[in-house]
């Protein structure tokens, strides 16, 4: 069975997205003392200095669910989780500049006779 | 219904032990935890490898599982054996993964969820994530698209079928490479009146033939002759919105950068469309382009490796 819905209208999770403490628990489906010991550990960086003034944008709460579902899954601490995403971000952000680079020399091969 | 081949799935042998098993789930599950995995089918084969594991590392139900006989191979047309939806009742497992769990597991555990049939909790449906690919277009105008999704829906009697659904989706000017679009209780279905999970598109912009992105800005490299470079020109240039002129300063070299500013994808600040010269020579096939070459080489007295000390 099929049904067309009408169009429906995202939040695209970026920096103009601000979440509270217990919006970011709902997000990731987590507990209010796992966040806090995420910001703890240092793995999510929210403004505000308490807990209940806490704003998350949206690449923290991508941070977070990420944090999340690794730990369920893998079973990974929390220090082993922040090991993880640093470096998964970092290979994002090499897999960026890498694509980045093969496109301009791509480029240039092309323009060769 | 397919038969699976839970052994198979892990790339155990049927008569591995509980540590084998346990040690090929877990380098499996590093490798296709779809927050982790770049393989493109990532997120299916996660479910496949959890479901495997949901039997094989409980003694009970993989005995279960070998009573149906070490005949069968995966993809095979499997029917449950007469009387199995009996002794399903005694299987646990966790509400989270079960909803998902293929028709062919149910058939033989069922899908009571958690401690049994009388657990009638609400719990809210799960998450699930799709990658969409976009061109950079898209992503400077906007638009809509279509998405076609299988969803798991839960009948009244507790078994679950899938469903085709299609969503239109906005997708919003400025989106890059890599974000998240959150749909709010677009995801899988609650359970007894819980409410839906959410539906997380992540954005990946399909590579251009003359453009590159880099989070918002947009770079292009533009040829442009020996003369405009030297002496300074007024060129049109290709952004996402459409041709622009750009000015040229007088002595630009190939690798040099110029800014147009705002001429990136849109956003609050907006990118902008960085422009990498690149000095193209014409080519010398007649006699009176050879001889202004020569007549350069002749006039201008340039040594282009003299930095080279050669």
């Amino acid at each position: 069975m099929t049904r067309t819905e009408t169009r429906i209208e995202g939040i695209v999770l970026d920096e103009g997205l601000t979440v509270t403490l217990s919006e970011l628990t709902q997000l990731c489906g987590s507990s209010g003392r796992a966040v806090r010991l995420m910001v703890t550990e240092g793995l999510l960086r929210p403004k505000g200095e308490r807990p209940e003034d806490w704003r998350f944008d949206g690449f923290q709460v991508r941070r977070a669910r990420r944090a999340v579902r690794l730990q369920r899954d893998l079973e990974l601490n929390l220090a082993g989780t922040a090991l993880a995403l640093d470096l998964l971000d970092e290979l994002e952000s090499l897999r960026e500049r890498l694509r980045i680079l093969e496109h301009q020399v791509g480029q240039r091969r092309r323009e060769l006779p | 219904m397919e038969y699976k081949d839970y052994y198979k799935t892990l790339g155990v042998a049927r008569d591995a032990t509980q540590d084998e098993i346990k040690r090929a789930y877990r380098r499996l599950a590093r490798k296709f935890h779809p927050d982790v995995s770049t393989e493109p089918n990532a997120e299916a084969r996660f479910k496949e490898i959890n479901e495997a594991n949901e039997v094989l590392r409980d003694p009970e139900k993989r005995a279960a599982y070998d009573a149906l006989g070490g005949n069968w191979r995966a993809g095979q047309d499997f029917r449950p054996p007469p009387g199995s939806g009996g002794f399903h009742r005694e299987f646990h497992f966790g509400p989270d993964e079960a909803a998902e769990f293929s028709d062919f597991f149910a058939s033989i555990f069922g899908r009571e969820l958690h401690t049994g049939a009388d657990d009638h909790r609400r719990r809210r449906g799960h998450d699930q994530t799709v990658r969409i690919s976009i061109d950079l277009e898209e992503a400077y105008h906007g638009g809509t698209r279509q998405l076609r999704l299988d969803v798991p829906e839960i009948g009244a009697d507790g078994l679950v079928t899938s469903r085709a659904r299609t969503l239109n989706v906005r997708i919003p000017a400025g989106v890059t490479q890599g974000r998240q679009i959150r749909l709010a209780g677009q995801g899988a279905p609650g359970l007894n009146g819980g409410h839906p999970g959410d539906l997380y598109l992540e954005v990946e912009i399909s590579p251009h033939c003359i453009f590159t992105h880099e989070g918002k800005d947009v770079l292009l490299r533009l040829p442009i002759a020996p003369w405009e470079a030297a002496l300074g020109a007024t060129v049109s240039a290709p952004t996402l919105g459409g041709t622009v002129k750009l000015k040229v300063p007088a002595g630009s070299q190939s690798g040099q950068r110029l800014r147009l500013k705002g001429r990136g994808l849109p956003g609050n600040p907006p990118g902008d469309e960085l422009v990498i010269l690149e000095i193209v020579t014409p080519p010398a096939k007649t006699d009176a382009a050879k001889a202004v070459y020569l007549d350069m080489a002749e006039r201008l007295h340039f040594n282009p490796r003299a930095q080279l000390g050669v």
